[in-house]
């Protein structure tokens, strides 16, 4: 199981999905707080779930409000910045690019 | 990363983190924690400047830039108004030299791009002499 799990990270690492970061996740883990690296994880999944939900609401009101939209990015890409999420990081600031532009069909 | 974790619960210090983003207040936070530095967490910079009020103090502040109600440049100049001589280290993901020299002018000690690691928050107390590498 725990051979399957690294298998999994290390596709993750290949794949372009994690970066670096994640590894500083895994070093903050110790015996005083095994279970850290899930907690982030949890916390990010929870986090990025209501914000791609509020872009949702956004984007489905049909009037682009690309400053609140920037906004919600400006927090989705603080979140995988930090966790190491490096794919979802880069659609991020692509995204953001569009809101700057104001290119709605991107 | 190579190197011990150094361990500065002796030397007592405390920090506030300012950020906005949950998960940023969780790695920051934890962060501090492992290198044995006592802190709180606080939601933008008004809150951080509130804490201020009420008396609260600290040896470090890790700063973020961008956040809802008063960002990380009109906190740290607030707070400088106010007198606080705390150690200001502004983190963010603006590393634009334009915004980098706004947020210094404001009254920063020291500058570090996110994500923070653990080597970066080392490079920060290095900076502002709360840490000596041997």
């Amino acid at each position: 199981m725990q051979r399957q799990v690294a298998l999994i990270k290390q596709s993750l690492f290949d794949q372009g999905y994690l970066d670096e970061q994640f590894v500083e996740l895994e070093e903050l883990q110790d015996d005083a707080n095994p279970n850290f690296v899930e907690e982030v994880s949890t916390l990010y999944f929870k986090d990025s779930a209501r914000l791609i939900n509020s872009i949702d609401q956004a984007l489905k009101r049909g009037s682009f409000d690309f400053n609140r939209l920037d906004s919600y990015m400006h927090q989705f890409k603080g979140s995988s910045t930090s966790i190491g999420a490096s794919k979802v990081k880069t659609e991020c600031t692509m995204f953001r690019e569009y809101c700057r532009v104001g290119n709605a069909e991107g | 990363m190579a190197g011990e974790i150094p361990n500065l619960a002796e030397s007592k210090l405390t920090a506030l983190v300012v950020d906005d983003n949950l998960v940023n207040q969780m790695m920051h936070h934890k962060l501090l924690d492992r290198l044995g530095i006592r802190n709180d967490v606080v939601c933008n910079g008004q809150e951080a400047v509130d804490a201020h009020c009420s008396g609260r103090n600290y040896d470090l502040i890790l700063m973020d830039m961008e956040m809802p109600i008063m960002n990380g440049i009109q906190a740290t100049k607030r707070l400088r108004e106010m007198g606080i001589e705390s150690k200001i280290a502004g983190v963010t993901t603006r590393a634009e030299e334009e915004e980098r020299k706004e947020f210094m002018e404001a009254g920063l000690n020291d500058f570090q791009e996110k994500p923070l690691t653990i080597s970066k928050l080392v490079s920060i107390l290095h900076n502002l002499d709360f840490y000596v590498q041997t």
